[in-house]
């Protein structure tokens, strides 16, 4: 589990994160939301500490505040990270093995034999199969956010985080990316946050959803309550497609057909 | 190791041939006086060679060329989340990326100085005897006769420093690149500007302190 209490950050004047107060439960697939320029990529860089906020907590596992760690507590905490990039940032000059058996060469004793069975363990579970050799730049956007994954799970994470996943990806790859990260959270019970502002994804993987709104919490809670919820703000957000628009309609038509009854 | 040293050997190569054969050329018309002897060519050409060119008429070549290159790849990782996912692994991410690349720059550096060294004088002593500026005895006379052997740790002193201020100068400026491609070209040309400015600089300071 992950608490976030009260988080503050600003570029200079500009104030991005507003107290922002959270808790993403264990095992499941919590997803941040929000309109472009919201601060949901710096509300989950700032949990996994790659931007230091100016007030807060975060605490993992009920026990260790992120942000008054250690340099050393800090790099243990990281090692049961895992984070898929928006760009998927694949080491350009390392091909997709080396990649994927990076960390294990950095923090495992394990011998070669062991390090690539991992690695080919991993890269199956995203069905990946003979690309170990290929360069990032041989392969489609898809591919390397599979990559990025395989790369994420192969210390075991304890915590996943994929910062937009299906950003530049067609809708049949998104719904196969977003059904992997689900896979993957429910296989291994990792405690995922998924950045993301494609509503499908929400649907289709959000056990607990957080929306974003200028910086500040607007509204928090399970996917199925999503399209009921009255918060002004969330509801311009979701129903901007003319698709949600049309369920939203049709819900509304249904029930009150069912109440004329 | 290998793309800072050996990457560098075609233009070293190329930079030192001509230096070598300029110096000679151009001291060669300066000494027109029968009165001095020929050698002398040799000596004014070689010292130069090794006191100047060889560590930093190289060096700013290149820093242009490996101040660049670093500066730019480090941009890159940064703008491209490469940098951060390092961090996120646990890995140091300065000492894992920039610390191999100022121990190869330190390192390689002065190899390539000593190496372009040789060849501006061999190309400078060959120019003299195809030109009929002076022979190669002469030139090689004049070259071992005023020679001084602190000029040869004169040149690597400087080039150690260059080396350093090279690589870590550009890997500064790529390290902290922030924003996108634009940024990125920024960042290199910044590096390679201002490592420019820091050799031309140290190369006051260590003649000052040092001769």
């Amino acid at each position: 589990m992950i608490e976030v209490k009260d988080l503050n950050k600003s570029f200079g004047a500009k104030q991005i994160l507003k107290g922002i107060s959270a808790t993403f439960e264990a095992g499941k697939c919590n997803l941040i939301i929000g309109a472009s320029g919201s601060g949901k990529t710096v509300l989950m860089k700032s949990i996994v500490g790659l931007i230091p906020v100016n007030s807060g907590h975060i605490v993992y596992n009920n026990d260790t505040d992120f942000i008054n760690i250690d340099d050393a507590g800090r790099k243990e905490l990281r090692k049961q990270i895992g984070m898929l990039f928006q760009g998927s940032a694949l080491f350009d000059s390392m091909s997709v093995e080396k990649n994927v058996i990076f960390p294990l060469n950095m923090f495992t004793n394990l011998t070669y034999k062991e390090k690539m069975n991992r690695v080919n363990e991993c890269l199956e579970r995203v069905n990946l199969k003979d690309v170990n050799k290929l360069l990032p730049n041989e392969l489609s956007g898809g591919m390397k956010k599979r990559v990025g994954i395989a790369r994420a799970i192969v210390m075991n994470p304890k915590y996943l985080f994929c910062d937009e996943p299906n950003s530049g990806l067609d809708p049949q790859t998104s719904i196969v990316i977003d059904k992997l990260i689900k896979d993957i959270t429910d296989e291994y019970k990792i405690t995922t946050i998924v950045n993301t502002h494609d509503m499908n994804s929400v649907m289709e993987i959000g056990d607990y959803v957080l929306f974003l709104y200028k910086g500040e919490k607007y509204w928090e809670g399970h996917r199925k309550e999503i399209m009921n919820a009255t918060n002004q703000q969330l509801n311009d957000f979701i129903f901007a497609g003319k698709f949600f628009r049309e369920i939203k309609e049709q819900n509304t038509k249904r029930l009150s057909d069912e109440k004329n009854k | 190791m290998v793309e800072i040293g050996v990457g560098s050997v075609g233009i070293v190569v190329i930079v030192s041939c001509f230096l070598g054969a300029v110096v000679t050329v151009q001291t060669a018309y300066q000494l027109t006086t029968p009165l001095i002897s020929k050698s002398i060519i040799g000596s004014i050409a070689a010292n130069s060679i090794i006191l100047e060119l060889a560590p930093t008429v190289t060096v700013l070549i290149l820093a242009g060329k490996i101040g660049s290159k670093i500066a730019s790849e480090l941009g890159t990782m940064r703008i491209s989340e490469q940098i951060d996912a390092l961090e996120i692994m646990g890995v140091h991410s300065s000492a894992y990326l920039v610390l191999p690349k100022i121990l190869a720059s330190t390192l390689m550096i002065p190899l390539l100085v000593i190496i372009s060294a040789f060849l501006s004088i061999y190309s400078g002593m060959w120019v003299g005897e195809f030109t009929g500026a002076v022979s190669k005895e002469d030139f090689m006379t004049g070259a071992i006769q005023y020679w001084i052997p602190f000029m040869a740790n004169f040149a690597l002193i400087k080039a150690t420093t260059f080396g350093f201020i090279i690589s870590s100068v550009s890997s500064y400026y790529g390290y902290y690149t922030e924003g996108g491609a634009l940024e990125v070209g920024r960042s290199a040309t910044r590096a390679v500007v201002v490592c420019c400015v820091l050799i031309l600089l140290f190369d006051y300071i260590l003649a000052q302190l040092l001769l």
